[in-house]
C-alpha cells in the first residue's frame, strides 16, 4: 500500500475521484446529512478548483459544501474520518473503492453519531428489526431489578440506525396535535375583538377619512407536555426509543419537559433540546448516573412534586409517566404521590411497556396503587403504540375503552 | 427623609443593612451584599425565592427608605405592550383627525404626526419607570416574572440591558438615569438565560430562627414574647424535618402570629393550634399531617428546648 499508484491517466484519476465524491456524499445522506445532487456536483468542482495538497485541504473543502449546520459537523468528522482516513490522499483514494474501511489503530469509546455513520456504510445489509421482536422483558422483571444502585453511565450513543430510523418514523407520523388551547395575548385576526391601534394606522393611510376597523383575537397555543422516563433496568431499552419520541418533540414544540428517573430523578431537558438526536442522547446518559439501575417510582414522584411540578407543570400540560410501574417496596406513599401528581396536571398518561403482553394483569402491588390515579393506561412497546399515542394527543380516535385505568381495575 | 430630598444610596453593605433595617426590614448579609451592588452598578437586581419570603417587600422598603417613587408592574400570562409600556388616546386621536378634517387640513404628513404626538400618549408602567424624576429613578418593581409569557420575557431584554423602550410612532425613548430594578420571580416558570444574564441574582431563603424571630418581633409587636418565640420554634422545625408540599413562608408565620394574638393566645396551645393551622399550612395534606398527636409532639419538643433559652426571659415565665 506505500507504493505508489500505479500511473493512471488524468481523466481516469478524475473519474475515480468524482466517483469517490459522490460514494462519499451518499454516505453522509445515509448518516441524515443533507447533501443532494448539487451539492456533490459543487463539491468535485471546488475539490478541483482548489486542487487537493494535504489531508486538511480536501476535509474543508468539502465541510465547507456538505456541513450546513453546527449538529452536521459531528457526522461529517465522523464520516471523513472513516472514509478518507489515510493519507496520501489521491492516490490511496483510488485504492479504497470499497466504501468499507474498518477504522484504524485500536478501537476507541464511540463518538456521538459513529454507530449511525458506520451503519450508513453498510446500508446495503437489510436490516428490518422491529421493536416487537425484540428480547422481551418478562413479568417478573421486578426480580431482576438489582438491589444495588448501577452507578454507570451507560453508553447510549450506540443507538442502530435502524432503530433510529424507526423512531424518526414515528415523529413524521405525528400531526400537530389539535389540542390548542387559548392564550390570554391576543393577535390580529380577521374576526374578534376590534384592535384599535390597528384600525387608528390603517385609518391614517387613508388620511383618516376610511375607518376599516382591524379585529384581534386570543392566540391558540400548544399545552405543555412533561414526561417522566422511568430508565430502571427493566425499562431501559423502552426508554432509548422513547427517548428519540420526546427529542422530535422537544424540536417540534416549545413547552417539552424531560425527566428521567431511576434511583433520582434528572432533568435532562436542556440535553434534549441539542439538535442531533445522537449528541442529546449522549448528553443525556451524562447527566444520569443511575441508568439501568434500578427503580424507586415512589422517591422519584416525590421528588418532581417537591421541587418541579410547580415549575413546570403550570399552563395545564399533558404528564406522560413511562414507567412499568414494578416497584420495589410499595406503600401508601406511592399512591399519595401519584394523587398529587394527578391533581396538577391537566392529563395524565401512563405509558407501560409490559401492555404488549395479552394475558397482561395488573397484579403487582405498584401497578395496582398507580392505576386509579392516571387518566389514561396505554402500551408503548411498539411504533403502532406510540402512533395510538400521538393519536390520542391530538386528541383523535382517544374514547378507546381499553385505555381506562378503571376497566383494568374492574376486572379484579 | 423629607419626601422631596431623595435619600443617597448607601455607601457600604453596613449601610444598606441599617437603610433595610430603618425601614423594617430584616435582611441577612447575602442579600445586602447583593442589593448593594446592585445599586452601586446599576444592574437589575433578580430575586427568586418561595412565595411569601418577602421579595416583593424588599423593593417596597427600598422606594421607601430611598424616597423613590415605586413603579409596580405585576406580570400575568398574556401582558403585551400596550398593557406594560404604552398606549395611545384613541378617543382623542379620533377627535383630533376629525378635527383636522373640519379644518379642511388633510396633509397626510401632518395629521399622522400630529395624531402620534406625546400628547395622546398613554404610559404604563415600563415607560413611567424610564422617565426623569425630581426624586430620582424609581424603584421599578417587575413582579412574578414567571407569570408573564416567554415573549414579554425577550421584550424586557431591550429595557434591563438599555434602559430604553422603541416606540414606532415616536422613536427610542432612553432614561437618562437608569431605574433602579427589581425582578422577581416564584420559579414557577424557569426564566430565559439571557434574560438571568443581565441581572444579579439572588435566592432568598427562608429565614434562620433568630432572623425569622426578629421579623415577627417587628411586625407583630402586640405577640406576647413567649408565643412568638414558640410560634417561630414550631415554624422552623416544620421547614426542617416535616416532609410539607408547601412550606409556611415568612408571610404566614406573621399571619398565624398576628391571629393567635387576635385569638388572645400567650403561648402556643396545641388545640388553638389545630384549629388556625389554616393560616399557617395551605394544603390539605400537609394540615393532615401535621394536626392532631404530631403537632402536640412538636410543641412538646420545643417546650422542652425552649425551656433553657426561654427562662432567661422574664415574659417566659414557663
Amino acid at each position: 500500500m506505500t507504493t505508489a499508484a500505479p500511473a493512471t491517466t488524468d481523466a481516469e484519476r478524475r473519474g475515480r475521484m468524482v466517483e469517490n465524491i459522490v460514494h462519499f456524499a451518499r454516505t453522509l445522506r445515509r448518516a441524515g446529512l443533507p447533501a443532494g445532487p448539487a451539492t456533490v456536483v459543487d463539491a468535485v468542482r471546488a475539490v478541483e478548483v482548489n486542487g487537493i495538497e494535504s489531508r486538511d485541504d480536501l476535509y474543508w473543502t468539502l465541510h465547507a459544501l456538505f456541513v450546513q449546520k453546527r449538529e452536521h459537523r459531528v457526522l461529517f468528522d465522523e464520516a471523513f474520518r472513516i472514509y478518507w482516513q489515510s493519507r496520501g490522499l489521491i492516490e490511496k483514494m483510488l485504492a479504497i473503492l470499497s466504501p468499507v474501511a474498518p477504522p484504524r489503530g485500536a478501537p476507541e469509546k464511540a463518538k456521538a453519531g459513529q454507530t449511525r455513520v458506520s451503519q450508513a456504510f453498510q446500508a446495503a445489509r437489510e436490516r428490518r428489526e422491529t421493536l416487537a421482536e425484540q428480547p422481551e422483558v418478562e413479568v417478573d422483571a421486578r426480580f431482576t431489578v438489582s438491589g444495588r444502585e448501577l452507578l454507570q453511565a451507560k453508553d447510549f450513543a450506540q443507538m442502530t440506525a435502524a432503530e433510529i430510523a424507526e423512531a424518526k418514523a414515528a415523529l413524521r407520523a405525528m400531526r400537530i396535535p389539535k389540542d390548542l388551547i387559548l392564550h390570554r395575548r391576543r393577535v390580529a385576526a380577521p374576526r374578534g375583538q376590534i384592535d384599535p391601534r390597528r384600525t387608528l394606522r390603517a385609518s391614517l393611510r387613508a388620511g383618516g377619512a376610511i375607518i376599516d376597523l382591524k379585529h384581534r383575537a386570543r392566540q391558540e397555543k400548544l399545552p405543555p407536555i412533561v414526561a417522566l422516563c422511568d430508565i430502571s433496568g427493566s425499562m431501559s431499552q423502552y426508554s432509548r426509543i422513547l427517548l428519540h419520541f420526546l427529542h422530535g418533540m422537544t424540536e417540534t414544540r416549545r413547552d417539552v419537559h424531560t425527566f428521567l428517573f431511576g434511583t433520582r430523578l434528572t432533568n435532562v431537558t436542556r440535553s434534549l433540546r441539542m439538535k442531533d438526536p445522537d449528541e442529546a442522547l449522549e448528553a443525556c446518559s451524562a447527566g444520569v448516573a443511575d441508568w439501568s439501575g434500578g427503580t424507586r417510582i415512589a422517591t422519584a414522584l416525590h421528588l418532581f412534586n417537591r421541587h418541579w411540578s410547580r415549575r413546570v407543570l403550570s399552563g395545564g400540560p399533558t404528564v406522560l409517566l413511562i414507567t412499568d410501574g414494578l416497584e420495589r417496596e410499595t406503600d401508601e406513599d406511592l399512591a399519595r404521590e401519584m394523587d398529587r401528581l394527578h391533581r396538577s396536571c391537566r392529563r395524565l398518561i401512563w405509558l407501560n411497556p409490559l401492555l404488549r403482553f395479552d394475558g397482561f394483569e395488573p397484579k403487582a402491588r405498584g401497578i395496582r396503587a398507580m392505576l386509579p390515579h392516571v387518566d389514561e393506561f396505554r402500551a408503548v412497546h411498539s411504533l403502532e403504540a406510540v402512533t395510538d399515542l400521538v393519536k390520542a394527543l391530538s386528541g383523535t380516535g382517544n374514547t378507546d375503552a381499553k385505555v381506562d385505568p378503571r376497566a383494568w381495575l374492574g376486572g379484579r | 427623609m423629607t419626601d422631596d430630598v431623595p435619600a443617597e444610596l448607601p455607601a457600604s453593605i453596613d449601610a444598606t443593612l441599617a437603610l433595610l433595617d430603618a425601614g423594617g426590614y430584616v435582611a441577612d448579609r447575602a442579600l445586602a451584599t447583593v442589593l448593594h451592588l446592585s445599586l452601586r452598578m446599576g444592574r437589575p437586581l433578580f430575586l427568586e425565592g418561595e412565595a411569601g419570603v418577602g421579595k416583593t417587600e424588599i423593593a417596597k422598603v427600598l422606594a421607601t427608605t430611598l424616597g423613590r417613587d415605586l413603579i409596580r408592574l405585576q406580570c400575568y400570562e398574556g401582558l403585551d405592550i400596550s398593557a406594560a409600556v404604552y398606549e395611545w388616546n384613541y378617543a382623542a386621536q379620533m377627535v383630533e383627525i376629525r378635527v383636522a378634517e373640519a379644518s379642511g387640513d388633510t396633509d397626510h404628513a401632518t395629521l399622522s404626526r400630529s395624531i402620534f404626538d406625546e400628547r395622546f400618549l398613554i404610559k404604563r408602567p415600563v415607560l413611567k419607570a424610564l422617565e426623569p424624576s425630581l426624586k430620582g429613578p424609581p424603584v421599578f418593581l417587575i413582579d412574578e416574572l414567571d407569570r408573564a409569557d416567554e415573549a414579554f420575557e425577550a421584550f424586557l431584554l431591550e429595557v434591563l440591558s438599555d434602559n430604553q423602550v422603541t416606540i414606532p410612532e415616536l422613536g427610542t425613548i432612553r432614561a437618562a438615569e437608569p431605574p433602579i430594578v427589581i425582578l422577581t420571580t416564584n420559579r414557577t416558570r424557569e426564566i430565559h438565560d439571557a434574560l438571568k444574564r443581565r441581572c444579579l441574582y439572588h435566592w432568598v431563603d427562608y429565614p434562620d430562627a433568630e432572623r425569622e424571630l426578629a421579623i415577627v418581633r417587628r411586625k407583630v409587636p402586640g405577640a406576647a414574647d413567649r408565643l412568638t418565640a414558640e410560634i417561630v420554634a414550631f415554624v422552623q422545625r416544620l421547614r426542617a424535618s416535616e416532609d410539607l408540599f408547601k412550606q409556611p413562608g415568612v408571610a404566614e408565620t406573621l399571619d398565624w402570629a398576628t391571629a393567635l394574638t387576635e385569638l388572645n393566645e400567650l403561648a402556643l396551645d396545641p388545640d388553638m393550634a389545630s384549629d388556625t393551622l389554616g393560616v399557617l399550612l395551605k394544603y390539605q395534606d400537609d394540615i393532615e399531617r401535621v394536626r392532631g398527636s404530631r403537632l402536640r409532639q412538636i410543641v412538646e419538643d420545643i417546650r422542652k428546648e425552649g425551656a433553657r433559652d426561654l427562662g432567661q426571659r422574664p415574659a417566659g415565665g414557663a
